[in-house]
């Protein structure tokens, strides 16, 4: 025996190293976490966001309108024949039916007003009602329509900002003069009238300010601008001293126009607009507002505030004041908007649904699928099992590639000039858009399909060629169906890209405001469409707020037509890969 | 150390003698573009016997069993010469379909390639293309009688709608052997049937090939020359792309005539 110590340098030198690679390791993994994590975030944000957007739209408030079908007024004729009931008055049919719910609004523009509740367009609506069931004239019958676009915001809470105040005292009501004072037991106008006067002092202040700017700029411009801005200066200026006298109040009144919230006090049904608040917080002037009716509640009464001033926001407060007494009569409900699915687009938002561009979808994505698939797949075989390699085949390999990498809208103006001009197919019609997309998709199933082709093990074809099966039935018996998985996921995959595709659509005019859904069948397909990605789109660029809403629950309606299609995807996948 | 390409045609009559041939080569020269991988080679092969290619790697031997089912055809760039008949019918015969002859000529690959469908529907494939049964009974019978013959039957009889992929290896490759006698062909080619086999399964194998011989006239590639030794009946060795030599395969491993064949068997260079 030796007294040396066995030394193993190999396995030193390894251990030396070791805790570097571990840490290089870690880093790798850490690395990758974090990567997943920040891709899950930002997918949580954007769908988050989306879904709180879109949500809402999903949900409309009705007007459940109890209205008679008086048979002189929608039935000119009196025969109850189409053409009769076609000439029917139905405008004036739910005009009057409003005019039963408010008899106290009699002046020309209250009543316009009142009529704004609804859109005009449900009048039709109401008519096909009628022509649907004749059996509807001259009985009672109650229609249900949308609430307008901006009170239907207005109840979900997003058109203005508003607010309920507690109240302690107790109400009383007196006339004085040519005015209607309410009294309260406790000092409960105080602090909003303390809230509104300094709001307004600051706003004056604000509004000095910038006069004071405005002249200072003055100096240094334009002789020619100089008496434009010292006009504009005067005007803030004089702004900022009405505000301040008004703020002043003179005699403890702090008068409310329509610059500063709004105040209501609703009480047993009844609902008064405040046109001046005291100081002191125990009084207030008001005017009557129509509501549901009733008594005062000396009891039982609250402040009502809304923050957006009336000038800045598009419903007044009569408006707003309608529509809250008919949620306490219980006219308004919120359901399904079954409109965003039962309707095509249209200019009113409250009307404006998705199942024209969905039908346009659907024809579109038929005629690429029946293009983009047995083309594509076919190409790929042919390429890939039969076509002799050399230049030629490599040139157009080399170019299929490149057709993946064109931008779509090319593949646009291809359509355009080619189907369109050439060819003299309808403009906006799913048959054009349809072989647009064909033409796009086309690469990507090759590609996808040349490499499921790829990826099936040679060793299945020598097999079959070795008991004497013909390169097609080799092909075709084997190795197919061994690449369908993957030429499935292609497929769909490139379906999926034509599917939210709107840039190629633009050139071939499917980007159009288009109020008839197009039909299922063969006629369909030369219709003019939209697509649902063009509606989302068209949506985005719509003038009323509550577009916003739809565009994305639209964008969530794609999103789930999207997923569904992977789903599908998956499914076919897993029964072929099974069958194996 | 020796230069193949300067080899002289040596044109080996079959050394058997007993059985009448089944395969005559004759000046058959392969390449794959510009490298030529068979030099002239010229071989009776005899049927109702087992014939054992061996030779190290790269040699020639599996290039040249390819020839016999065109099986090069599907190889871009593979160009064949010289004469390769089967029962005296020209193989390389422009107007013979490879279809036709590869019906006939049934082969049996390296590595197990069933396909990935089941038992049955590996068996009754050729059958079904081919056209050779008429119905689902004769069908059946076909399948019955080729797993029977591979020695199969018994381990699939109760399963044959499982999958073939989910065979063992050794059963995967008795079913390739079933599938292709199952249209009844006359020359049985074999490329390694054995390598990717553990011992016991290579002896089933091996056993089969002895059974089979009965009937068909079977050529197999091998690197294992004690595998030659016991299945064939015939060795022909090869190297650097030409024939070397052949004969009896007692007499090959026992008292080989060329230096290099010796030096094969007796495991000094490979």
């Amino acid at each position: 025996m030796t007294d040396t110590t066995p030394s193993f340098p190999i396995r030193e030198a390894v251990e030396r190293r070791l805790a570097k690679r571990y840490r290089s390791e870690l880093r790798f993994r850490s690395a990758g976490l974090t990567a997943i994590a920040v891709a899950v975030a930002i997918l949580c944000v954007l769908i988050g966001s989306i879904m709180s957007e879109g949500l809402p739209a999903f949900t409309a408030n009705e007007l459940v309108l109890p209205v008679t079908l008086e048979q002189e007024m929608v039935d000119p004729e009196g025969d109850l024949s189409e053409a009769s009931l076609r000439r029917g008055s139905y405008s004036r049919v739910l005009q009057d039916a409003m005019r039963a719910q408010f008899p106290e609004v009699t002046a020309r523009n209250d009543l316009r007003n009142l009529f704004s509740l609804y859109t005009p367009l449900n009048a039709t609506r109401l008519m096909d009602e009628v022509l649907h069931d004749p059996g509807l004239v001259g009985a009672p019958h109650t229609f249900t329509m949308p609430l307008a676009d901006d009170l239907d915001l207005y109840l979900k809470g997003s058109l203005v900002e508003d607010r309920t105040l507690p109240v302690t005292g107790r109400l009383s009501a007196e006339t004085v003069g040519e005015d209607l004072v309410l009294r309260s037991t406790e000092a409960d106008f105080a602090e909003l009238a303390a809230e509104i006067e300094s709001a307004m002092l600051v706003e004056a202040t604000a509004l000095e300010a910038r006069s004071q700017q405005i002249l200072a700029a003055a100096e240094d411009a334009l002789p020619l601008d100089v008496e434009r801005m010292q006009d504009d200066a005067r005007r803030q200026s004089d702004h900022a001293a009405a505000l301040r006298t008004d703020a002043l109040a003179e005699g403890g009144y702090l008068p409310l126009d329509p610059d500063v919230p709004s105040v209501i006090i609703e009480s047993g049904g009844l609902a008064y607009r405040v046109t001046g608040l005291a100081l002191s917080g125990l009084e207030a002037r008001a005017v009557a507002m129509p509501a549901a009716g009733g008594s005062l509640n000396a009891a039982s009464w609250t402040l009502y505030v809304i923050d957006t001033p009336e000038s800045r926001r598009r419903v007044s407060d009569q408006v707003i004041m309608w529509t809250r007494s008919l949620v306490d009569r219980g006219m308004i409900q919120a359901s399904f908007n079954t409109y965003l699915f039962a309707n095509a687009d249209s200019r009113e938002p409250e009307l404006a649904g998705v199942k024209g561009a969905l039908y346009g979808s659907i024809l579109t994505m038929i005629i690429t699928m029946f293009l983009s698939v047995p083309i594509g797949v076919f190409t790929a075989v042919y390429l890939e099992e039969y076509a002799p390699k050399n230049r030629v085949t490599d040139l157009i390999e080399v170019n299929i590639n490149n057709l993946a990498a064109v931008p779509s809208i090319v593949f646009g103006l291809l359509g355009l000039a080619v189907f369109i001009n050439f060819f003299g197919l309808p403009r906006s019609a799913p048959l054009v858009g349809g072989l647009v997309l064909s033409l796009m998709t086309l690469p990507t199933v090759i590609i996808a399909t040349r490499a499921a082709l790829k990826a099936v093990p040679p060793s299945i074809r020598q097999a079959a060629l070795g008991i004497g099966a013909s390169k097609t039935q080799a092909v075709f018996h084997h190795v197919l169906p061994l690449a369908a998985p993957g030429i499935l996921t292609g497929s769909i995959i490139g379906l999926a890209q034509a599917l939210g595709e709107t840039a190629p659509l633009l050139m071939i005019g499917m980007v159009a405001f288009i109020a008839d859904a197009p039909s299922l069948g063969l006629e369909g397909f030369t219709q003019p469409a939209t697509v649902m990605p063009v509606q989302i789109f068209l949506w985005s660029d719509g003038a009323e707020r509550a577009f916003e809403a739809r565009t994305a629950a639209a964008i969530l309606i794609l999103l789930a037509l999207m997923i569904g299609f992977n789903a599908v995807a998956i499914y076919l996948r897993r029964r072929f890969e099974r069958r194996w | 150390m020796y230069d193949a390409q300067i080899q002289p045609t040596v044109y080996h009559k079959n050394a058997m003698g007993t059985s009448p041939v089944k395969v005559e080569a004759h000046d058959v020269s392969v390449s794959y573009g510009e490298k030529q991988a068979l030099f002239n080679v010229s071989l009776d092969i005899p049927d109702k016997s087992v014939t054992a290619f061996i030779g190290p790697s790269g040699c020639g031997k599996s290039t040249f069993l390819r020839c016999m089912n065109r099986m090069n055809d599907t190889i871009d760039g593979a160009r064949v010469s010289g004469s390769l008949k089967i029962d005296g019918a020209e193989v390389n015969d422009k107007a013979v379909d490879p279809v036709v002859l590869r019906a006939s000529v049934g082969m049996v690959f390296q590595k197990p390639n069933p396909f990935p469908k089941s038992i049955y529907d590996n068996v009754a494939y050729g059958p079904r293309i081919h056209g050779l049964a008429s119905g689902r009974a004769e069908l059946d019978e076909v399948v019955e009688q080729s797993l029977r013959k591979a020695g199969l039957w018994g381990e699939v009889a109760d399963r044959l709608q499982d999958p073939g992929t989910g065979l063992s290896g050794g059963q995967q490759q008795r079913l390739v052997i079933a599938r292709a006698i199952a249209v009844n062909p006359e020359v049985i080619l074999m490329d390694e049937p054995c390598s990717a086999l553990d011992p016991i399964a290579t002896a089933k194998i091996e056993e089969l090939i002895d059974e089979l011989r009965e009937n068909y006239c079977i050529i197999i590639v091998t690197h294992s020359m004690q595998q030659a030794a016991r299945v064939s009946q015939m060795t022909a060795f090869f190297h650097l792309g030409s024939l070397v030599e052949v004969g009896p395969t007692e007499e090959i491993f026992t008292n080989p005539r060329d230096p290099r064949t010796q030096d094969y068997i007796t495991g000094r260079f490979g």
